[in-house]
């Protein structure tokens, strides 16, 4: 049996597993997930942790599996935030699944498809965090890893416009904002807001100390909500700031903004629609970039206009106060 | 407005980030709920990052008045 979801990183040889004496299920595989090392036999088996975020005691039992495989007992912290079990003989490839499906940790995935999404911590337990990111990371996984598409198709999930998930770099990527309302009579003119505002989108009027707020340069982070003392500053609504088509390698790409305040509940949607524009537009090896290159945004956009219907226009102000 | 009286004072001035908050963090707790710690803060960083914090911890800040580089306020214990 020749296994064409194992993916080659040194040459383009297919790995022949007829003469491994057992019958290697690789329809449990079929996302791939292993990657050829430069030495003879061995691969890095890279493991499926959505957002970054494992429970400790699978970890322990992870650290055991890696330790009885890893021909060099060393694991790698890959940059999309998986874990990747090195130097593993490919012989033992039904076994180290075997054991892992035991404790419930799947391997991820190589190739032209849906990869695992990353994620920063989200609005779970860091202050910053305007959405749940680990939520979507988890929830994209369970709907759409492995999905098929014309060329890599990587996700993530910023909480907040820092973007440590780096969401201007993804095939398709989702930065949480809020939406910040200000309401006069709960404003005592303490100019905390304009102090915790680092985009200069407020001023304290000198006289009264009350906001003067600049809708044009509000990137939505919420820090006026969180600094101000009596709740005058408050949130509207939440919701993700939709980017496409970046990636990085060779020619990075920054993607482009097609949606902002797209709410949660949108999100598998707007991810179903795009894939499917992708499949039916994006050439064999293409990345969606280079496909809207191609096509032209506003194609895509007349397609997604049922979703991102939902959420406001790229260009869309707060009105503040 | 009458004032409002404090029961304990602490002077920020100058020290960094995050060490007032924890500052902050230990001294209100030597206060009972509802007794309240007047804090100096500077501008800058102190005062983007320490009001947000105090509140996040489920204190209430009474009263925030500027004074030339530097903020002083009344924390409320939660």
């Amino acid at each position: 049996m020749t296994d064409h979801f194992i993916e080659d990183k040194t040459t383009k040889v297919n790995v022949n597993l007829d003469n491994i004496g057992e019958r290697v299920d690789f329809n449990d595989l079929k996302s791939g997930g292993f990657i050829k090392q430069r030495q003879k036999d061995l691969f890095a088996v890279r493991l499926r942790c959505p957002g970054g975020r494992m429970e400790t005691k699978k970890l322990v039992e992870i650290s055991k599996i890696a330790d009885k495989y890893s021909k060099k007992g060393v694991v790698h912290f890959s940059f999309r935030q998986s874990l990747e079990i090195l130097y593993v003989d490919y012989k033992e490839f039904r076994n180290i699944v075997a054991e892992l499906e035991k404790i419930g940790q799947k391997v991820a995935s190589c190739g032209p498809r849906v990869r695992v999404p990353t994620a920063c911590g989200g609005c779970e337990y860091n202050p910053n965090g305007l959405t749940d990111t680990q939520g979507m990371a988890g929830m994209v996984d369970q709907k759409f890893f492995g999905t098929p598409t014309p060329h890599k198709f990587k996700t993530s999930f910023s909480g907040c416009p820092i973007d440590c998930a780096r969401t201007k770099e993804m095939d398709f990527g989702f930065q949480g904002i809020v939406e910040p309302v200000w309401e006069d009579p709960l404003c005592t003119g303490c100019t905390i807001c304009s102090e915790a505002c680092k985009e200069d989108a407020i001023v304290s009027d000198p006289d009264t100390g009350k906001p003067i707020f600049d809708p044009k340069k509000c990137i939505f982070c919420g820090d006026c909500i969180r600094a101000c003392p009596t709740e005058a500053w408050k949130p509207k609504r939440y919701g993700h700031i939709v980017r496409i088509g970046g990636k990085h390698g060779r020619h990075p790409m920054e993607a482009l903004e097609v949606c902002t305040f797209l709410p949660d509940d949108k999100v598998a949607e707007a991810i179903e629609k795009t894939v499917e524009w992708y499949n039916a537009n994006g050439k064999r090896g293409e990345r969606i970039g280079n496909t809207i290159k191609r096509v032209g945004v506003q194609k895509y956009l007349d397609f997604m206009e049922p979703v991102f219907k939902h959420g406001s226009p790229v260009n869309y102000l707060a009105p503040g106060v | 407005m009458t004032e409002i009286k404090s029961n304990a004072q602490l002077d920020l001035r100058g020290v960094m980030c995050p060490i007032n908050f924890v500052k902050t963090k230990l001294k209100l707790e030597t206060l009972e709920a509802g007794e309240v710690l007047e804090l100096v803060l500077d501008s800058g960083e102190p005062i983007q990052n320490v009001p947000k914090s105090i509140k996040e911890e489920g204190h209430k800040i009474l009263e925030v008045k500027k004074e030339g580089d530097h903020f002083r306020l009344k924390v409320q214990k939660g």
